[in-house]
């Protein structure tokens, strides 16, 4: 993929899409969902023919006032995220950018959130409405572009964070935020233990704070809202205050922090709120704490197993960054309860009963 | 419609006589408490949709998950469908018996398991009230967003099943954006636990599917939700309107100026008068619609909102604007729209609610549309609706006595449905599709995603075995009753992308 992406014309290629799954169905040959192809570190690689998504773009529908964009699965993030800004809007849970090519679609398909996640929620949280081709090659509307509508079962919401392994996500409807008239970051001396206390006693009371992590011995916060409650908080935080593009680097993955040495793999632990830290022998290893503990990235040499049986054991579970051709895990998810598993297979034998979607991508049996 | 199961259209169902059900569960399952006899099955047939009512072949009372375990393991040995109920207050009748079933009663599962403030979470039996949750969590300064009107009595186990919103949903979203966990048992009688205390967990989003599957896919056993801090303070605004097109105007203008109420909430006419006939909060009865906008927060940026949100309502044409002083006229001006519905029940033998979503800048035509309805039947429609999610209620009253009005109020109740779908909107936005809107199902979805809610629904339950008849039409229902959804060169706005 090259930037030149980027400068393609707004196209709805939805006919053509449908007519490539449709084949692929027909044959039994897999197919590679591929928006910007900017998140194959997060899953297991699939060796199939792609299905390129990037020409499929264009914002279809957007009214500020509704509070909702719809935009085709191949419309780049950066793209999209600029419109927004020209009117004070934004997506609420600030999705990671891995490259400019990044792709709306690559973001639901994937899941994932950014800094802002345990204020705002997660894109599952505002996603409304999707267009999703089934392995018959139909693209089907679920959901819409209003609020509200518990009409059938909750598809766009099933859709998102399956990496697109129970169908394609042709187009999205999300829910948009006004952007917060104020915001300050700040940064406060604290070893870990007093930093974590001390989040729990925030988390507790109304305090306009959307961000927080920490890292080596500081802990780092973000505050948004009205000008006066920002304020208020501001005076009362004090610290040292931070460069607010600390939270970008944090959401992309480009900070500092996350340059491996040699032998090391970056581990996500998503872990329940308040969790003390985890006992692991990790004198090896470096950590920083995002979402107020919540979400924690490790570069270790530990094995996977050790990693997730500590987080299992605190009720959470542990996600590797690194592709297993790089040393990472050739599980990067954590495998599922023997129950759950086999309503996952049930599931992904209905919607894709040739297996055709992005086969083994979440799963080797997925 | 004829609400009644029907095999010939809903789909066949096993061959099983009621006495050996009985004798068979007394025989597997001898702790659990079932009722059989008619004058204990009789406070069962209905839900909130009173007009709906089916006598239950039994009704199973169990007080442990054991229990619960072992029933639906024999029902699903054999072939008898199931259907859950949580407190009774749906109003789609999504817990409406079936003649041929059994009812199963999760109330008295009301046992509040844990409250964590720190890190603000409540884990709950299935029965908790919606209302005992924020009760319970108010000594930390906690509280649980999601407040449908029903609060006092709804259990969160239906709120999981409906995905049941209330006033707050706009700012703090709907029961699927505060549940954190769920475990479920599968007619299969499996336990699994959906979602994690962590923020995510592996795997697809069982956790969303499960939110407002109405009793399809399984039965919730224990739930997990998110508590928030309790804002610092909420004001209320009252806006008067002498025109509803321009009430309905003021809530887009609201949002543009960058505002998420924590409620914003509209009433016409017929209903202002209903509640101030009812609870007497000092609703302008001359204006032709109220808004009432709370916004919560820390006190300065609450201040701050109120002076925005008085300009806005200004510019808009309000006729009169009003600041609650303090938290007792707040919970006054409330009280009218809480009451909202028992107040339409004074001013009419019978009402029929309807919950369409549309988006917003649809509700004038919308409300347009409505009131051409009632004067095309003759029948008087309220409407009192959470405007800022563009989720209406209009109610639409009748009298049942009279001969032919129960069908022309569900024939405009279609109606209006259908003017919401054909709006880019939904014909529920959170009461649920149950039996009531099961045909109308049929116009805002076509065969073939109907056909892949069926096949979703085989993964849990390929028997459907759990709720049949409700939630997802059969193709042949929809070929009988349903005017199948309008292809799109055939609406009225075919430039509108619409799902
Ligand atoms: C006056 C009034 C006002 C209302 N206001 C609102 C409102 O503002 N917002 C709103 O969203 N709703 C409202 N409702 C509707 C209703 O209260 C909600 O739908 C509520 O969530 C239903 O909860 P319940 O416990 O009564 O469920 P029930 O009515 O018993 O059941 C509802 C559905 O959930 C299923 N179910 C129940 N428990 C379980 C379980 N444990 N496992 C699996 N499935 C289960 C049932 O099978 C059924 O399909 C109102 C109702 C009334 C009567």
């Amino acid at each position: 993929m090259t930037d030149s992406l980027t400068t393609l014309p707004d196209r709805d290629i939805t006919t053509h899409l449908c007519e490539q799954v449709s084949h692929a169905f027909s044959r039994h040959t897999p197919l590679r969902i591929v928006g910007g192809d900017t998140r194959a570190f997060y899953g297991r690689p699939v060796n199939a023919a792609p299905l390129h998504l990037a020409e499929h773009r264009g914002i279809v529908h957007y009214d500020p006032v509704e509070l909702v964009i719809t935009a085709r699965a191949g419309t780049p993030l950066e793209e999209l995220e600029a419109v927004l800004d020209d009117n004070h809007q934004m997506l609420g849970f600030e999705p990671p950018r891995f490259g400019p090519q990044g792709t709306i679609g690559g973001a639901v398909a994937t899941g994932l959130a950014g800094p802002r996640r345990p204020w705002a929620g997660a894109i599952r949280d505002f996603v409304l409405g999707t267009r999703v081709i089934t392995q018959h090659g139909k693209p089907l509307r679920f959901g819409g572009e209003v609020m509200k509508n518990v009409a059938g079962y909750d598809m766009s919401r099933l859709m998102t964070g399956a990496q697109g392994t129970l169908g394609v996500l042709a187009d999205v409807s999300l829910k948009v935020l006004p952007k917060p008239p104020a915001h300050h970051s700040l940064r406060l001396t604290l070893p870990l233990d007093e930093a974590l206390a001390r989040l729990a006693e925030l988390g507790r009371r109304p305090l306009p704070i959307t961000a927080a992590a920490w890292h080596d011995g500081e802990l780092l916060l973000r505050l948004e809202g009205g000008n006066s409650s920002v304020a208020a908080t501001r005076r009362e935080l004090g610290g040292e205050p931070l460069d607010a593009d600390f939270w970008t680097t944090l959401r992309d993955l480009r900070h500092d922090f996350f340059t491996l040495a040699p032998g090391q793999a970056l581990w996500r632990l998503s872990l329940p709120s308040n969790t003390p830290p985890l006992a692991l022998d990790d004198s090896h290893s470096q950590v920083l704490y995002d979402w107020a503990g919540c979400q924690r990235f490790l570069k270790t040499t530990l094995d996977g197993d050790t990693l997730r049986h500590a987080c299992q054991a605190v009720g959470g579970h542990a996600t590797c960054y690194t592709l297993a051709a790089q040393g990472g895990s050739d599980t990067p998810f954590t495998p599922l309860n023997p129950v759950v598993e086999k309503y996952h297979r049930r599931l992904k034998e209905q919607l894709d009963t040739r297996n055709i979607f992005n086969p083994g991508r979440l799963y080797a049996a997925l | 419609m004829n609400f009644l199961y029907d095999e010939a259209i809903d789909g066949a169902l096993a061959p099983f006589e009621k006495a050996d059900v009985l004798h068979d569960l007394q025989h597997n399952v001898p702790t659990l408490r079932l009722l059989h006899r008619e004058e204990d099955l009789r406070p069962f047939e209905c839900d909130g949709l009173a007009a709906y009512r089916v006598m239950p072949m039994l009704v199973a009372m169990p007080n442990t998950l054991d229990e619960v375990q072992a029933l639906l393991k024999r029902c699903h040995a054999l072939g008898v469908p199931v259907v859950t109920r949580g407190a009774g207050t749906g109003l789609s009748g999504g817990a409406l018996p079936l003649e041929r079933g059994v009812l199963l009663v999760m109330s008295r599962f009301q046992h509040i398991i844990n409250i964590d403030p720190d890190a603000r979470t409540a884990t709950l039996q299935p029965g908790v009230r919606n209302l005992a949750i924020s009760e319970a969590a108010a000594p930390y300064g906690l509280y649980y967003a999601p407040d449908p009107s029903s609060q006092i009595a709804c259990s969160i186990g239906g709120n999981v099943a409906e995905n049941a919103g209330g006033v707050h949903c706009l700012k703090y979203g709907l029961t699927v954006n505060n549940v954190m966990r769920v475990d479920v048992i599968t007619i299969e009688g499996e336990p699994m636990t959906l979602g994690a205390e962590a923020l995510d967990a592996p795997g697809f989003d069982l956790l969303a599917l499960f939110n407002g599957s109405e009793g399809m896919l399984g039965v919730i056993t224990e739930i997990t939700v998110k508590l928030l801090p309790l804002p610092e303070v909420a004001k209320v605004l009252m806006a008067s309107f002498d025109d509803v097109e321009k009430a309905g105007k003021a809530v887009g203008d609201i949002i543009a100026a960058g505002i998420i109420p924590g409620g914003l909430e509209m009433m016409d006419k017929l209903a202002i008068q209903a509640a101030e006939g009812f609870v007497h909060a000092g609703y302008p009865v001359e204006a032709e619609a109220i808004l009432l906008c709370e916004l919560d927060g820390v006190l300065a940026d609450v201040d701050e909102g109120c002076d925005t949100v008085r300009g806005v309502l200004e510019n808009a044409g309000a006729t009169d604007i009003r600041l609650a002083r303090n938290a007792t006229e707040r919970a006054v001006f409330w009280s009218g729209r809480k009451n909202a519905f028992p107040a339409v029940g004074r001013i009419s033998p019978d009402y029929y609610c309807m919950d369409g979503t549309i988006p917003r800048r649809e509700l004038p035509r919308v409300l347009n549309g409505i009131a051409e309805l009632s004067r095309e039947s003759g029948l008087r429609v309220a409407n009192v609706f959470h405007a800022g999610d563009g989720n209406m209620h209009p109610l639409i009253l009748f009298d049942a006595n009279r001969e032919g009005e129960l069908a022309l109020a569900e024939d405009v109740g279609g109606k209006i449905l259908e003017l919401c779908v054909a709006a880019g909107g939904s014909i529920t936005g959170e009461h649920g599709v149950g039996r009531e809107k099961i045909n109308q199902m049929c116009s805002q979805f076509d065969a073939d995603e109907i056909t892949l809610f069926h096949a979703l629904k085989a993964a849990f339950d390929p028997q459907r075995l759990l709720n049949p008849g409700k939630n997802i039409p059969t193709l042949a229902r929809c070929a009988e009753f349903g005017a199948m959804h309008v292809h799109n060169n055939e609406l009225a706005h075919p430039e509108l992308p619409r799902f």
